[in-house]
């Protein structure tokens, strides 16, 4: 048997466990509308849940993208130092962030349609709620007794698969949000207390070599002023030894 | 008759274009019996987008059963797998 006729039954079965099994033809066809309307809720649940999951990987991509600039930024800065050693920890450093946002994008992609998806299907299921709820009055109206019991028993197994056929789209995201979930949990943690903040923690150590060439420079600089300064009270002193304010800023004198 | 890809809604199509998808449906069994990722997504790819071109969307309000079911666009090998090892899925 064919896979499009083992999936009917598949769906059939599914659909089965939907159906309220009801006396009346006509009762049933309200019950069933009860039941598109439950879906129709759980649908736009699971979407809401989807969104969420959504966000966090946006926020969680967010974090680790800034983590890769603020590295950029201090390879940067550490060339403009001299400092070519700490640029190439640097560089290193944001290159190892690089598959962590790569699989952050994947999962974003993943998520994405799976919300488009849903929003397709709750857009779809309530646009047959809204034509359920006339046809089964024109249904109950309309049919004799003999009629309806097959009319309407195709109408509400019909209802019934595009029930199933939701359920199992909400089925389907919610499994796909659930092992992503375990996975943004460890990236959280790993934000948060983890490898990758330390790395590029204010006071991680790359920044602190370079705040301290920055500070040295600086002192250099100030110095420099100084001596500037009472150059101009004594020149004769002074000035000789120091003609301009000196330029060791750019020239990296750190200890290594 | 009337072909409802999951996830996406029904569509009526021709008893005349039944061999064509037949063909495509016995392609996509073969690369689930056969355990093959790759050909089961394109099979899989080829079997919706003949279902897209020969039919016609079944409009919101005609809550109809379908003869056959074809997975979700996006669905994998494994998942695939499991679902037709569900319930009203093994045998006539």
């Amino acid at each position: 048997m064919g896979v499009m006729k083992r999936m009917s039954g598949i769906l059939q079965a599914k659909t089965n466990k939907l159906l309220d099994k009801a006396e009346d033809p006509r009762e049933s066809l309200d019950l069933s509308y009860q039941k598109l309307l439950e879906n129709l809720q759980k649908v736009r649940r699971s979407v809401a849940d989807v969104t969420t999951a959504k966000k966090r990987i946006e926020l969680q991509a967010t974090q680790l993208q800034g983590q890769a600039d603020k590295l950029q930024q201090q390879a940067k800065d550490a060339l403009a130092q001299n400092r070519e050693d700490l640029a190439r920890e640097a560089l290193a450093r944001r290159a190892a962030l690089a598959p962590q946002l790569a699989d952050l994008q994947t999962q974003h992609q993943q998520v994405a349609t799976q919300e488009q998806k849903l929003i397709a299907t709750a857009q779809n299921l309530q646009t047959q709620v809204d034509a359920f709820r006339t046809k089964k009055e024109t249904m109950k109206a309309t049919y004799t007794a003999a009629e309806a019991q097959t009319k309407i028993g195709e109408a509400v197994s019909g209802i019934s698969e595009s029930m199933g056929d939701a359920g199992m789209s909400v089925q389907r995201a919610q499994d796909k949000i659930d092992s992503m979930q375990a996975r943004a949990g460890a990236m959280d943690e790993l934000l948060a207390s983890g490898a990758l903040t330390d790395l590029t923690n204010p006071v991680d150590d790359i920044q602190a070599q370079l705040d301290q060439v920055s500070a040295t420079s600086t002192v250099d600089a100030d110095l420099a002023a100084l001596k500037a300064e009472l150059g101009t009270a004594a020149p004769a002193q002074l000035g000789a030894a120091e003609p301009t304010v000196p330029a060791p800023a750019d020239q990296g004198e750190a200890p290594a | 008759m009337i072909v409802r890809i999951l996830g996406e809604g029904q569509f009526e199509v021709a008893e005349s274009d039944r061999p064509s998808l037949h063909e495509l449906e016995t392609t996509l069994d073969t690369t689930i019996e056969g355990d093959d990722e790759a050909a089961f997504t394109s099979a899989l790819a080829a079997l919706i987008a003949e279902v897209r071109r020969l039919g016609t969307p079944l409009p919101a309000d005609s809550f109809t059963s379908s003869d056959r079911v074809i997975p979700f666009e996006d669905a994998g090998l494994d998942e695939t797998k499991a679902l037709l090892s569900e319930p009203g899925g093994d045998d006539h």
